[in-house]
């Protein structure tokens, strides 16, 4: 017999048995494993999803502030480069400027110096050349001279015109003093005799004359009271010479220094 | 030589006895379960996890996915059952390499019990799905003529599984104990070969065949209620 009764109904509880064991032992535990993973893996990838779509925001928004960021930087780039332009312009400008003052002051200064020299040289050079001709003079000054001298001063008291001879007479006639006749030298007797003449007949015989020598005149003759003076002698004309050519040279010194301002004011105007 | 280990009793008392086929089924029976033990001990859910985990999801993911793809769409609900019974034959046709093992599955009365839990399993999963009623009229389908026909074919189905699968484990091992006697060395272990692959196909197709019965009794239902519904 090759069915077995027995058998099969120990073969049938073996089995169910074995269902019953292998549903706790081995598909239930793998199954709700795998299904663990599976959702495990689900929501990895959800979260991998989530936090990719997060950082794809971010860095979208990244991108954005950096392009903002990007112009706002050459904005302000171009503002400060158009700034910073100005700023050397005018700073240039500025140095320019003082540059120009300094450079007109230290002409000024230059020219100012070269003029006072100029002045000091031409001042010394007066001098000298006065000093010069006044040696000579005095040196050719001598008796002879003084006598002709004389001769002139007497000649030309006569030759003067009469509304002269009366100021004269009027300036010397009341004056009580005695009129001093400066000479360099000491004149000849003819001389003084011929310039008392002369003077007594042109302010009358009571005038007193006196002589006297002053080697300051050089040459020649004056006559002084009350502060009254007449006469001729080269150290009164070098005197006038000397006075003209100061005046001479001033006026001349006097439109150089000027020059400048108005070279400038005419700059400014231009 | 024995045609089936239920000859070989170990132990007798009246009724009750210990054959061949009882101790060999405790011994897969214990295979199975605490080869299950050990490897679903220590599961890891992590992308990291052992090989003996790898080789048991990959068989049973592979069962699950048999059962959904003959068209039960809840294979878990099915797989305590139609899993049990693949691995049951397999291991049986498995252990055939280890010298003196006799395979449970070489008995008629195990296959014939194999055949009566499907027998059983099949009405029983079929009125859990539609109802009893549900699972009745599909004996009646198409026409009521094919009610005794549907009944038969009921009962020889499960016949033909039991015999199925118990001639073509007795007859490897036949073969092989045959053939150890004509030829003593190459022969066996070829035929033991042979017998391996025959053992699986077998398995496969005991376990095919009740996941096709069960699903046609409940995919039936399923088309009874429906068209009723719509109706």
């Amino acid at each position: 017999m090759l069915i077995d009764w027995f058998t099969i109904i120990a073969q049938l509880i073996n089995f169910l048995v074995l269902v019953w064991l292998l549903k706790h032992f081995l598909y239930r535990p793998i199954l709700n494993t795998i299904d663990a993973r599976e959702k495990r893996i689900a929501d990895e990838l959800a979260d991998a999803d989530s936090k990719r779509a997060e950082a794809d925001q971010q860095r979208e928004e990244f991108q954005q502030k950096n392009t903002e960021f990007d112009q706002q930087r050459t904005a302000k780039m171009n503002i400060v480069g158009e700034e910073a332009k100005t700023e050397r312009a005018r700073l240039l400008e500025s140095v320019r400027q003082e540059s120009d003052a300094l450079r007109s002051k230290l002409e000024l200064a230059l020219k100012n110096e070269q003029l006072s020299l100029k002045d000091s040289l031409s001042q010394r050079a007066r001098e000298e050349v006065f000093a010069i001709v006044r040696k000579a003079l005095s040196d050719m000054a001598g008796t002879s001279l003084e006598a002709s001298i004389a001769d002139v001063f007497v000649k030309r008291l006569d030759a003067l015109a009469d509304a002269e001879k009366a100021n004269l007479q009027a300036a010397f006639q009341d004056s009580t003093e005695a009129l001093i006749v400066h000479t360099a030298f000491d004149l000849p007797k003819k001389q003084i005799t011929q310039i008392t003449k002369a003077l007594h007949g042109l302010l009358g015989d009571g005038v007193v004359i006196e002589f006297a020598t002053d080697a300051n005149l050089i040459s020649g003759i004056e006559i002084d009271s009350h502060g009254q003076k007449i006469g001729w002698s080269i150290a009164d004309y070098l005197t006038t010479l000397t006075k003209r050519v100061n005046d001479v040279m001033l006026s001349h010194n006097a439109v150089q220094y000027e020059s400048p301002e108005l070279e400038k004011s005419q700059e400014q105007a231009s | 030589m024995n045609l089936t280990p239920d000859l070989i009793i170990y132990w007798q008392l009246g009724f009750l006895k210990l054959n061949a086929t009882i101790v060999f089924t405790w011994l897969v029976m214990l295979v199975l379960v605490v080869g299950s033990i050990l490897i679903t001990r220590n599961l890891s859910n992590n992308l990291q996890r052992s090989r003996w985990q790898n080789a048991l999801e990959v068989v049973v993911i592979t069962i699950n996915k048999q059962i959904e793809e003959v068209g039960l769409s809840q294979p878990q609900k099915y797989i305590g059952f139609l899993g049990t019974l693949f691995l049951f034959i397999a291991v049986s046709a498995l252990g055939t390499i280890i010298p003196g093992f006799e395979p449970p599955t070489g008995s008629l009365s195990t296959t014939a019990a194999l055949a009566l839990c499907v027998l059983v399993a099949v009405p029983l999963f079929g009125i859990q799905e539609t109802g009893l009623g549900g699972y009745l009229s599909s004996y009646t389908q198409p026409t009521i003529i094919m009610l005794p026909f549907n009944i038969i074919s009921e009962v020889s189905r499960t016949l033909a599984l039991a015999v199925r699968l118990f001639g073509n484990m007795m007859s490897g091992a036949m073969i092989i104990a045959i053939l150890l006697t004509i030829t003593p060395f190459l022969f066996p272990i070829v035929m033991t070969v042979l017998g391996l692959l025959t053992g699986i196909v077998q398995a496969y197709i005991f376990f095919i065949l009740a996941t096709v019965y069960i699903a046609a009794a409940t995919s039936s239902s399923k088309t009874e209620v429906q068209s009723t519904e719509t109706s």
